[in-house]
């Protein structure tokens, strides 16, 4: 099972979730200016600051020829992961519902926190337990949606590190194939480095594409 | 054509920075402030106007969270 | 020429002396660009005029050196073919500007001192410091900037920045101190030389585009002291891009890897002018530089403004013809300009041409070597120097209060406030985040799922930045040593070897006899303990001037120490971690208070003496600790530092989130200090065999048995407000 990483100009933690990727399957990076997905059986869009958070975050990112394609491959179901930046970037694109605003608190954050699982029935979540314990770390990461979301990850009790409206910490869209959320799961995958929490999200979907796999 | 694109945070949605700028002006002496929002401005020299709206819709705002205000020949 | 008027080389900052000097080794006037030139290569900043003569008593040898001092960063070797490179260096005059953008362009500069040499950065540290912030709204300001500022660049970039300091005195209060240091990782291979090279090689200039940005900035404010009217300095601040720098340091360490470079250097103080010259240096060749092929930002750009200006994120290369498309082409892939502005010559001149016509010729020593160096004029200061401060807490107060105040004091409390600004983790290396220990750990392979399979050991560095003003004030020497042994001791808490040292020395004015003696007499405290520990100086920076008209700054050396450890899955922790567990204390420590945290409160100045070292002693007890660590006999180390062994005792609770009962040796004073001497270790009672136990861990309560006794809840909360209470 292959993961594709979309590296764009200002992308920094796309080694990070290939290495994490890595881990379940296979990973390779895809180039920003590439529309070939190279037959990747599900897309990480990962954190960072693409285009130096330029005007908004994400909002140049989602024009990239790469995205096009990431588009079509949602589109047609494919598995779509946004981590962070890339979470800004599918809001940007309208794969996802919503915004992320700027932290209530003006300021960067990074920090290690607690979330609860509220949907365990999407491919990126079918394998975590019921708690996560995720790092944060963001300037613009307070969600905020006008309509109705499909809440997946919401914040544990006071450990909302940015004010996103009803502790809102990941959302799925409407289909289940594209996932955001601002905690890094890519950066919770070795004990040496933090917790392993992270590394259940990469081995829900890892489980969804054999399982789909086996079924076509 | 010389245009001026100004972008606020839609009314209704928090905005700290707005809050922050209300919360300073009076410590630095100044009084009778209310009502402060922070936005962006984009200047653009554009060969056609009619071409603005679209800018703003796709690129120059988020249009789920702020309002933006074109105002030509700036 | 009006009456009055200064002639221009004095309004550039030279003497008349230096202006003879230039005058005799050109055999004839300069002109306007070769002036501007000169007079930058020629400061303070650049030539190192006060400070070079007295550098050369650092000790820079030693085994694991691959780099030493003279090129962009120094480098040591930490096995498997791998180096690491590292710098530490100063913004102090920028950021008492503008903090923001001060700090910011700091670590953007010592980011890119680190890949010039081909080493990728994985870790950056800050050491700052400030007027006292409880009074001082200035220092508030520049605090938060310059947090906002180093967060704003790091971040960006995708550099963790996994240590720092802060401290605050009222010496600083006009005078801030922004040192930022930088850490890379590079193949032995891929470390390269500034030197240029090939006779007919091209020189490329890459990056950001060329603008009016710190003409006359960094190394004009760093030549003088500040005084009135710095409000109109500003528009020279250089403002830094850190997404123009990502892609910069993409690009630069794909041009080397395809060895498409024949050499490669920043652009940093002085710009053009001393990053072409100092490269036509290391190669001991010319250089031909056409100003009208750089692309500029601005409009109408003089020649001189070119050869001067400041922007940043750029670089310069030398690359063989054959080659230069390549390079062009890596560079069109990364979004990064690039453009080819002149070629090596065979001359040992510097030859400046603005579209083909000549408008500055110097010969290359004159510009680099022959800047004249001065020796200081040492004399003993006759009046002190320092006065002490408000006394904040009564010399009778009883123990527990005296503790509560030091854990709230700015300079003991929680730094939560600031280091949650900061992204310790992006590129997966960091095994100890900021106040898991004492030293950032960073493991040295990409980790895999393959890692450390079967209990293989994980190869790791250690990094820490430790400075000290107030106790270097109370005798230069001493305290200048002290500094490095407690750095190295930040380092075996966590069970590592230090490799080598950057140091970076903030000091006064050192045409003063007073600022003279303690410039000469730190160094050559900070020689001596680097003999010592056996660690060598690879590098590192000077920053002078930090005077203000109520006197100089403390004398504030500051040093970054990188070190190894075999397996990062025993790197150390502060807090405890078991109940039960016994606490010893290892080490010959000869507490006493002048100089100390304590003495601070009481309302002291830095005056007396600071405590007699064993070496012996101190080798011993850093090679206890780093032994007992890497053999997980410690399941807690930390070293005593500020604030005395109540204070460290406290920080192992705090970081543990649980109790202990202490009792301390007789007549031992529980917050004397004595840096970089003694340390607190936990573990269980066989681990623990042979050493002075002095308690045990357990309980909710602090207990110092006949002295005090504080809940762990309050202990944490009075930790963890100190600092953040005071900041918005």
């Amino acid at each position: 099972m292959k993961f594709g990483v979309i590296r764009f100009p200002g992308t920094c933690d796309d080694v990070d979730a290939q290495l994490a990727a890595a881990r379940v399957g296979e990973a390779e990076l895809l180039w920003h200016g590439d529309r070939d997905l190279k037959g990747v059986d599900a897309v990480v869009v990962p954190g960072g600051f693409s285009y130096g958070d330029y005007l908004r975050a994400g909002a140049i990112a989602r024009f990239a020829p790469v995205m096009e394609s990431v588009i079509e491959f949602a589109n047609e179901g494919g598995l779509v992961l946004g981590i962070c930046n890339g979470f800004q970037i599918l809001c940007e694109a309208g794969l996802l519902p919503g915004a992320l605003l700027d932290n209530e608190s003006l300021k960067f954050v990074f920090r290690q926190v607690q979330m609860d699982v509220v949907d365990r029935n999407t491919p990126f979540t079918r394998n975590c337990p019921p708690t996560l314990s995720l790092p944060v770390k963001h300037m613009s990461g307070r969600y905020y949606s006008p309509e109705p979301v499909q809440v997946v990850l919401r914040y544990a009790a006071d450990h909302n590190p940015n004010g996103s409206q009803d502790d809102i910490a990941g959302v799925v869209n409407i289909a289940g194939n594209v996932f955001g959320l601002m905690p890094h799961p890519e950066h919770a995958v070795d004990p040496l480095t933090g917790s392993e929490d992270g590394l259940t999200i990469f081995e829900s979907i890892r489980a969804a594409v054999d399982e789909r796999v086996r079924v076509a | 054509m010389r245009a001026r694109v100004l972008i606020r945070p839609k009314a209704g949605i928090l905005d700290p920075q707005g809050q922050a700028v209300e919360r300073a002006l009076p410590a630095l002496g100044f009084s009778g402030v209310s009502a402060v929002h922070v936005g962006r401005l984009v200047e653009l020299d554009v060969d056609d106007a009619t071409q603005l709206p679209s800018m703003c819709e796709r690129l120059l705002a988020n249009p789920l969270v702020e309002d933006y205000e074109i105002i030509e020949n700036a | 020429m009006s009456a009055g008027a200064q002639p221009k080389h004095r309004e550039l900052g030279l003497t008349d002396h230096e202006y003879d000097l230039i005058v005799a080794g050109l055999g004839r006037e300069p002109g306007d660009v070769e002036l501007a030139m000169l007079s930058l290569m020629w400061s303070e900043h650049c030539a190192y005029k006060h400070s070079k003569k007295l550098l050369t008593r650092l000790p820079t040898e030693g085994e694991h050196v691959l780099v030493g001092p003279g090129e962009n960063a120094g480098a040591v070797d930490v096995g498997d073919g791998l180096a690491i490179a590292f710098k530490v260096e100063s913004h102090n005059h920028p950021s008492a500007v503008e903090p923001f953008q001060g700090a910011a362009t700091g670590v953007g500069g010592i980011l890119r001192d680190v890949f010039a040499v081909g080493a990728r950065p994985i870790a950056v540290l800050d050491s700052l410091r400030f007027g006292e912030p409880a009074t001082s709204q200035r220092s508030r300001y520049l605090l938060e900037h310059a947090v906002a500022g180093i967060g704003h660049y790091g971040n960006s970039i995708g550099v963790p920045t996994i240590g720092g300091e802060i401290y605050f005195e009222p010496s600083y209060e006009q005078n801030c101190l922004i040192n930022a240091m930088a850490v890379g990782l590079a193949p032995h291979e891929r470390l390269t030389s500034a030197a240029a090279a090939g006779v007919g090689n091209v020189v490329v200039l890459f990056g950001a585009l060329t603008g009016r940005d710190g003409i006359g900035g960094a190394s004009v404010l760093a030549s003088a002291e500040l005084g009135e009217g710095d409000e109109a300095k500003r528009p020279t601040v250089q403002i830094g891009d850190p997404f123009t720098e990502k892609k910069l340091m993409e690009c630069s360490l794909e041009l080397l890897d395809r060895g498409l470079l024949a050499a490669l250097q920043d652009l940093g103080a002085a710009g053009l002018t001393s990053s072409a010259s100092e490269m036509a240096s290391k190669g001991r060749v010319g250089l031909d530089i056409d100003v009208g092929r750089v692309p500029l930002r601005e409009a109408d750009m003089e020649p001189f403004e070119i050869m001067v200006s400041e922007s940043q994120e750029r670089m310069l290369c030398v690359v063989e013809p054959g080659r230069v498309p390549e390079v062009l082409s890596v560079c069109e892939k990364w979004e990064v300009p690039a453009t080819a502005i002149g070629e090596v010559t065979e001359t040992h001149s510097f030859r400046i041409f603005n579209d083909g016509e000549l408008v500055g010729e110097l010969p290359v020593p004159l510009l680099v070597d022959d800047c004249p160096l001065y020796d200081l004029e040492p004399e003993p200061p006759t009046v002190p120097l320092y006065v002490g401060g408000e006394q904040q807490v009564a010399t009778d107060a009883d123990p527990a209060t005296i503790l509560r105040a030091l854990l709230a004091s700015p300079n003991i409390a929680s730094r939560r406030v600031v280091f949650e600004q900061y992204d310790p983790i992006v590129q997966s290396r960091t095994v100890r985040r900021p106040e898991q220990a004492d030293a950032a750990v960073l493991a040295l392979p990409v980790l895999s799922a393959a890692t450390g399979v079967g209990g293989a050991p994980i190869p790791a560095i250690a990094v820490s930045i430790d400075g000290n003003g107030r106790r270097v004030a109370v005798d230069p020497r001493a305290g200048a040593a002290e500094v490095v042994y407690e750095c190295a001791a930040n380092l075996a808490c966590v069970g590592a070897e230090p490799l080598g040292l950057t140091n970076c020395l903030n000091f006064g004015n050192p045409e003063k006899p007073h600022v003279a003696w303690q410039l000469s007499e730190a160094v050559d405290g900070l020689a001596q303990a680097c003999r010592d520990l056996d660690v060598p100086v690879v590098g590192g920076n000077v920053s002078l001037y930090n005077e203000s008209p109520d006197g100089p700054i403390l004398p504030t050396p500051v040093i970054g120490m990188v070190g190894k450890l075999p397996d990062a899955r025993r790197a150390g922790q502060i807090g405890f971690a078991n109940p039960g567990d016994r606490i010893a204390l290892i080490g010959e420590f000869n507490p006493s208070r002048d100089g100390s945290e304590v003495a601070k409160l009481h309302g002291s100045a830095p005056a007396g003496a600071l405590p007699a070292k064993d070496v012996s002693a101190i080798r011993v007890a850093h090679a206890r600790v780093r032994e007992g660590v890497r053999a997980k006999d410690f399941a807690s180390a930390h070293d005593i530092a500020e604030g005395g062994i109540a204070v460290a005792v406290a920080e192992c609770c705090i970081a543990g989130g649980v109790g202990a009962v202490i009792r301390l040796p007789e007549g031992l004073d529980p917050f004397g200090e004595d840096l970089g001497t003694a340390f607190i270790v936990s573990g269980a009672t066989e681990a623990l065999d042979g050493l002075p136990i002095i308690g045990a861990v357990g309980g909710h309560a602090l207990i110092i048995t006949d002295l005090l006794e504080i809940p762990i809840s309050e202990v944490s909360a009075v930790h963890a407000g100190g600092l953040s209470a005071l900041l918005s």
